[in-house]
């Protein structure tokens, strides 16, 4: 498959690196540790929120760096974790006296190593907490599989407390925040075509023409199953019903506890939907779906959100986090108290998000 | 009695034939993970193989202390700590030392393999690397505990890591990216378990070599 690069090996890098020469105002990249990190940190009395996950989810982290979201971002060699010590050197960047939120996807080898990245940090004196993101609902069990994975709710979750971060909430009321965020949050995504990696240069999975891989992640890897293909609004309705009615969902999920400082296993158990509630809806391109088919998709969502009860306070629609040029979609729905949808509308100047500023 | 030189030489070849079997892993990785298993472990020991000439007068301790945090800074996902834990561990059993014996080295591969256990929260049949890690371990142990050379444990290990590998296709996995597969994730090997018997091959391979 043609792609725009000129070599494997140097993908990240130059892409980071156009990053930081495209939003110079914004954010500027170091290499080797690979980070971007905004020009303004480390900003005195603030949290920094710090986030990273394998590159080819662009604009997914690095372009969410910038004031009111993420203070830093590390990525990944393509659809692989960052380093432990690639996380360290971006959290001692950025990071206050006021200390540094890691936000995690729940994929194996992200905890393990931004595990690890705090426990460094700790180690040179940053106060860190740890959030993981696990908001995947096509995943039914955690006993049995690494849990949820972390999709779309990553994306609320670096916004809302980005936003609580510039107003000066101290790290342990915004690891509350993000916890909460995740608890109310839920997605599900499915692939039309897998995607390439450039390293691999053939498609990660074999997907016939007749095909839909259902309960997708974001690393091009399969599903939990396939469906025939089928018009949008029946494959939507598949989506966003295994959302809505998502049963009550528990988890383990290990934080560090700093009281206690060590490790602990915590039990966060995610309430159901309910008419009634009031939600932050997300339509999300996976890199190879066009816009207009993601405003058929917001149709149909938003009506069956209507039909369930639920009042969509706030949307977004558009290409946010990606499986490099994969087509496919990925729906998220966050139910949103009056705290989050202030923090949602609060300023937010970053190369993929930017209003009220 | 295993020397330190034969731990230098364990490691490149370890690198070398994971570098043979890049594209093999990550084969093995596309089935049921994300097509990347060979390129990242053949970039975390080719970063080995770059730091191990600076150790030159080091015990094998400092050497695998500085194998685990080349694998830790280098492979990413999964692996890289995984792998980089199982190191670290084995370098604390043999720290200060620059000979080893059979029972240090049986003691260096539990270690290893217990590392990796608490590191990921897996056990064995979870469909990982630990299916080829613990069997080895264990046949080592029990070879040594028998008195038998070290070369006829490594062989015993190398053999037992292969048969567990084997045994992973079959499972179901329960831990890493594989596990969202469910039930498809069955029929397929590991790819962990397939670098880890390339990990063991390679020791095999030194420790027969005259």
């Amino acid at each position: 498959m043609k792609k725009l690069i000129n070599s494997s090996e140097n993908v990240v890098c130059e892409a980071i690196a156009g990053m930081a020469t495209a939003h110079p105002h914004l954010l500027r990249a170091h290499l080797d540790p690979n980070y971007l990190w905004r020009i303004d940190a480390p900003k005195p009395g603030r949290v920094a929120l710090v986030s990273g996950g394998g590159s080819g989810h662009e604009p997914m982290h690095g372009g969410f760096v910038g004031p009111g979201m993420l203070s830093a971002a590390c990525p990944g060699e393509i659809f692989t974790s960052p380093t432990p010590d690639q996380i360290f050197e971006a959290t001692r960047a950025v990071s206050s006296e006021a200390g540094a939120l890691h936000i995690v996807k729940n994929y194996a080898g992200d905890v393990m190593n931004f595990e690890m990245a705090g426990d460094l940090a700790r180690m040179a004196g940053i106060r860190t907490l740890n959030v993981v993101i696990d908001d995947d609902v096509a995943v039914k069990d955690s006993l049995y599989t690494q849990g949820r994975r972390g999709m779309g709710t990553t994306i609320f979750a670096e916004k809302i407390c980005g936003a609580g971060a510039a107003r000066g909430y101290d790290l342990k009321r915004l690891a509350d925040l993000c916890r909460r965020v995740n608890s109310n949050g839920r997605s599900a995504g499915l692939a039309l075509t897998s995607c390439v990696t450039p390293a691999k240069g053939t498609p990660t999975f074999d997907l016939g023409p007749e095909d839909v891989e259902m309960g997708i992640g974001i690393h091009g890897e399969p599903g939990r199953r396939r469906v025939p293909f089928a018009p949008a609004d029946e494959l939507v309705e598949m989506l966003a019903l295994s959302i809505i009615e998502d049963p009550p969902y528990s988890r383990r999920l290990r934080e560090w506890d700093e009281r206690l400082d060590t490790w602990t296993d915590v039990e966060i158990t995610n309430a159901v939907f309910a008419a009634g509630d009031r939600v932050i809806a997300m339509v999300n391109g996976m890199g190879g779906t066009p816009i207009i088919e993601l405003y058929i998709v917001y149709r149909q969502f938003a009506m069956l959100c209507e039909r369930k009860g639920l009042s969509i306070a706030r949307c977004l629609v558009g290409t946010y986090i990606t499986s490099l040029e994969m087509q496919g979609v990925s729906i998220t729905l966050l139910r949103a108290d009056d705290e989050m949808l202030e923090l949602w509308d609060a300023p937010v100047c970053t190369p993929a998000l930017r209003w009220g500023m | 009695m295993i020397t330190r030189d034969q731990i230098v030489q364990w490691l490149q070849a370890a690198a070398a034939l994971l570098a043979e079997h890049k594209d093999e892993l990550t084969a093995l990785d596309a089935a049921i993970g994300d097509a990347d298993h060979g390129i990242n472990m053949d970039r975390g020991f080719r970063k080995v193989v770059a730091v191990l000439p600076d150790l030159q007068d080091k015990d094998i301790g400092a050497i695998l202390k500085a194998t685990g945090m080349a694998l830790i800074s280098s492979v990413g996902g999964a692996s890289g700590p995984l792998y980089g834990t199982f190191f670290l561990a084995a370098a604390k059993v043999a720290d200060g030392k620059d000979l080893l014996t059979g029972e240090e080295m049986a003691l260096m591969l539990e270690a290893g393999a217990q590392g990796v256990a608490q590191r990921g929260r897996a056990q064995r049949g979870d469909k990982t690397m630990l299916d080829a890690l613990i069997p080895g371990a264990q046949a080592f142990r029990t070879a040594v505990d028998a008195g038998n050379y070290v070369l006829d444990a490594a062989r015993r290990c190398l053999a037992a890591a292969e048969q567990g590998a084997q045994d992973t296709i079959p499972m179901i996995a329960h831990k890493g990216r594989a596990s969202y597969l469910g039930e498809r994730s069955a029929g397929h090997k590991d790819p962990g378990s397939a670098s880890s018997c390339l990990i063991l091959a390679a020791l095999h391979a030194v420790l027969s070599s005259p």
